[in-house]
């Protein structure tokens, strides 16, 4: 009978027989790491644990007496300088990152467990962050004491360097919050004694009450005016300093000129205070920018969490002997041991041993990746299999990881050309706006001088073009965020907005259509036994081998049908041999059967240009052999069919040979296709459609894509393809989904479709509240009013594009 | 008329006051910084070895 692990739900293996006692039952465990976790969850009394998680833990994993070791680095002063900050003379505190949380049992887990060990003051896991922030007695418990004690709960903690940008992003999200709640406060109170002002003003009033009021109100607009208001005035001073107008030159003059006349008013009688429209406009402004600002930052963390995701030390091996150092430490050209299971510490070419890298952190695929001497690896992808040793070709800033947080802050720094256009619209505006201002005013001085004021702020207030301005980067914030929870990170800030327009797609063949990688296409029996018993003997065979090529026989059968082996050998430059059922089988390149006539073994025409085969043979003859090639990715058929229906043309164009290109491109249906081309003959094709007036977006992923990627209108790059494809592309398929493509183009089409509603919106309000406000039919809260609506229905608009 | 109002709206001056101290503090101490896992963190029965019930069964194993 077959049982689940109650610790992690894998299979639990026929001959293993690990239990532990969990609130008095007991319970199988799949593996000692399994057991070691639960036993320590249980020995601690924090069985509840089990009870409440809604999700299982990923297994338990031996700790090895070697990797506690190395967390004892963690408590060198010269390392923890980094990211542990001294509260006291040895009260200490750090972030730390949690890897391994899958629901908030967890958290309970770790921070129960934390809180019982003697010196730790206090443990706080963020739920929405998975970081974790500690303080503890250095006297008492030791950094690595704790990082193990985490450890052995089946979690891995690593220091998270909390950055200066990061402590500044978080003081100033401090600082904001802070403006809202007295602009909030102030509001709610200064609103209500408004009503009752409004209400006195139409049935009556003893004039001390009302001044009363008035005094009250004005006190309690002090604060939003002399405060919260700040930072209106700041961009506004910074605006006209560089001899520019932007919206926050009539906020601040609304603002300054209703405080300064309704605090005249209030102290010489006659007329009407404004201090309600005052804190409204203040609140309404400063909410709905801390909300853009949130947007904003949520792609950045995202970007960042993967950055802090390398780790922070690794084996350096100098004159032959292992040292742990900081990655800080490392320079080009070290050489550095990655063991299995452990994250690489900076890109790095493979020297020697051969392995698998999870590189999903970056792509978002869980397929392993196949790493063999003279192969590059990134930093924080994971070693799978055996242990590699490399040579670093990039730390610290010169990382693929860094680099595609560099590109994420160009998109960001970059604004859609779109926006831009608003921002000078906007500008125009608020000149216009001002002039207008003054005429209204001017004219009304000459009909009802006691009106002018009211009219005045009514007209600033109403027109105010925030609508205007958050009208494009709200929804391209929107779009932006959703585009990257789907994988697809945008480089470039016009991408979105060029993609609506595309009306042809070009495709690179190799890595971009297709994998890339070989795939088992056909088994050939060339003796006694059928195909599929062929491919299954294969199959066993490579079994225990880590050849790239042997992924690609596992992932062709099912893996419970495979057979038994015995005395599997590695033969390198050749292949794996085995004995199975007590005959002895090698499977592997032309050198298997060389000494057989290859013409006998008739292989048929149809392999294609560039296929590998591989043979396999008993000891005294050739079984079968089978075709390896390169094979369309899963989704590309669909994702042509979609762009075809949508009306986009499509091509290919590819360096490869004539009749590989033609053989894809028919499996596809696509019809204009050009083979055998150099990068600067792709970027002339390219030109040429150009200049029959297409929009061309250009998918690709390598060195050879570059050129061309560049100089389409806009381009998509592989999150698997190269470096420079990615710096020249104005969009990374980190998910390697194509299909993901067509779903970016029709949000870029969306997304400027909201946008336009935006803009009408936005102007079509302002000129239609202006005449209104202008004649004096708008009092100025209602304008405060309609102002932060309209402002509201854009955001609302915008967060619609999903 | 105005005597009442002056004290109520003293009264409420000081119910700012509160308030404001009370939102700067949560902002101070970061309770703005997190706005899921409280929310589950509650639902942790935290308080489960203090129910006498629990504890009996705990002895006896």
């Amino acid at each position: 009978m077959k049982f689940t692990c109650y610790h992690c739900g894998q299979p639990v293996p026929d001959d293993l027989d690990l239990t532990v006692k969990i609130s008095g039952e007991s319970r199988s465990m799949c593996c000692h790491g399994c057991q070691a976790v639960a036993k320590t969850i249980v020995d601690n009394g924090l069985q509840d644990y089990y009870l409440h998680r809604t999700s299982m833990p990923v297994s338990g994993q031996d700790v090895v007496p070697d990797e506690l070791k190395k967390l004892s680095l963690y408590d060198h002063p010269d390392i923890q300088k980094s990211f542990v900050i001294e509260n006291d003379a040895h009260m200490k505190e750090a972030v730390l990152i949690l890897e391994g949380i899958t629901c908030a049992a967890c958290i309970w887990l770790n921070e129960r467990h934390l809180k019982q060990l003697s010196g730790v003051k206090s443990a706080q896991v963020n739920y929405a962050t998975h970081r974790a922030r500690i303080s503890w007695d250095e006297n008492v418990i030791k950094l690595s004491t704790i990082l193990a004690e985490i450890q052995l709960l089946g979690y891995n903690a690593h220091p998270y360097n909390a950055q200066t940008s990061d402590a500044l992003r978080q003081k100033k999200r401090k600082l904001d919050l802070r403006r809202i709640a007295i602009a909030g406060l102030s509001a709610a109170q200064v609103m209500m004694l408004a009503v009752a002002l409004y209400a006195g003003a139409a049935f009556g009033m003893e004039t001390s009450t009302v001044q009363l009021m008035r005094y009250v109100s004005l006190g309690l607009t002090l604060p939003v005016v002399f405060y919260a208001a700040l930072p209106f005035y700041r961009s506004a001073w910074y605006a006209l300093r560089s001899r520019k107008l932007s919206m926050d030159v009539p906020v601040s003059i609304a603002i300054i000129s209703a405080f300064i006349g309704s605090t005249w008013i209030t102290f010489h009688g006659k007329g009407v205070v404004y201090f309600d429209a005052i804190t409204m406009f203040a609140l309404f402004l400063l909410a709905a920018r801390f909300l853009e600002q949130g947007a904003k930052e949520k792609s950045v963390e995202a970007a960042e969490n993967l950055l802090k995701l390398a780790p922070a030390m690794t084996i350096r091996i100098r004159d032959g002997k292992q040292e742990v150092v900081p990655v800080l430490d490392l320079e080009m050209g070290d050489m550095i041991l990655a063991k299995p299971g452990e994250a690489i510490a900076a890109d790095a070419v493979v020297v020697e041993g051969e392995s698998s890298a999870d590189e999903a952190l970056l792509t978002g695929e869980s397929r392993s990746v196949p790493k063999k001497p003279g192969d590059s690896v990134i930093a924080g992808s994971i070693n799978l299999d055996g242990p590699l040793f490399l040579q670093v070709s990039g730390v610290g800033e010169n990382t693929v990881l860094a680099g595609i947080v560099r590109m994420l802050d160009r998109a960001q720094a970059e604004k859609p050309r779109i926006a831009q256009m608003a921002d000078r619209v906007a500008g125009y505006f608020t000149g216009v706006l001002l002039v207008l201002t003054l005429i209204a005013g001017g004219i009304w001085l000459w009909i009802d001088p006691s009106k002018t004021f009211e009219v005045v702020l009514a007209v600033l207030v109403v027109t105010c073009p925030c609508a205007l301005s958050i009208a494009a980067p709200a929804a391209m914030a929107a779009a932006g965020s959703h585009l990257l929870q789907r994988g697809t990170l945008l480089t470039r800030g016009h991408a979105l907005e060029t993609l609506a327009q595309v009306n042809h797609v070009v495709f690179d063949k190799t890595g971009t259509l297709t994998y890339g990688k070989p795939v088992l296409q056909k088994s050939i029996a060339l003796g006694k036994v059928d195909a599929e018993l062929c491919l299954r003997l294969a199959a066993s065979l490579e079994q225990a081998s880590e050849h790239p090529l042997a992924a690609s026989f596992l992932n062709a059968v099912d893996q419970s049908t495979l057979f038994l082996v015995e005395k599997a050998q590695n033969i390198p430059g050749k292949g794996v041999s085995g004995m199975i059922d007590g005959v002895a089988y090698t499977l592997g390149n032309i050198t298997v059967v060389e000494n057989r006539s290859i013409t006998e073994l008739g292989l048929p025409e149809e392999v294609q240009a560039g296929a590998t085969v591989v043979w396999l043979a008993s000891e005294n003859e050739t079984l079968g052999a089978f075709v390896l090639s390169d094979e369309l990715r899963a989704d590309a058929i669909e994702l042509v069919s979609q762009l075809k229906q949508a009306g986009i043309r499509v091509s290919i164009l590819s360096g490869d040979s004539e009749g590989a290109v033609k053989y894809f491109a028919d499996k596809l249906d696509i019809d204009t296709y050009s083979s055998s081309m150099r990068p600067e003959d792709k970027l002339a094709a390219l030109q040429v459609m150009q200049k029959a007036g297409d929009v061309v977006a250009m998918i690709g992923d390598g060195v050879n894509d570059a050129p061309v990627l560049a100089g389409a209108q806009v381009s998509f790059a592989m999150g698997g393809g190269t470096q420079v494809a990615h710096a020249s592309s104005d969009i990374v398929l980190l998910s390697e989904k194509l299909v993901e493509i067509w779903h970016a183009i029709e949000l870029g089409r969306e997304s400027i479709k909201v946008i336009r509603q935006n803009f009408v919106w936005a102007i079509g309000y302002n000129f239609l509240a202006l005449p209104f406000a202008a004649v004096g039919f708008v009092p100025p809260w209602l304008a405060s009013l309609g102002m932060s609506t309209s402002s509201l229905i854009v955001v609302l608009n915008a967060l619609r594009l999903k | 008329m105005t005597g009442i109002l002056v004290f109520l709206l003293s009264l409420t001056a000081v119910m700012i006051i509160a308030a404001g101290v009370g939102i700067f503090w949560a902002i101070k101490s970061g309770q703005f910084e997190d706005m899921e896992g409280p929310a589950q963190r509650i639902l942790m029965d935290d308080d489960d070895p203090l129910i006498p019930h629990n504890r009996l069964k705990d002895k006896e194993e």
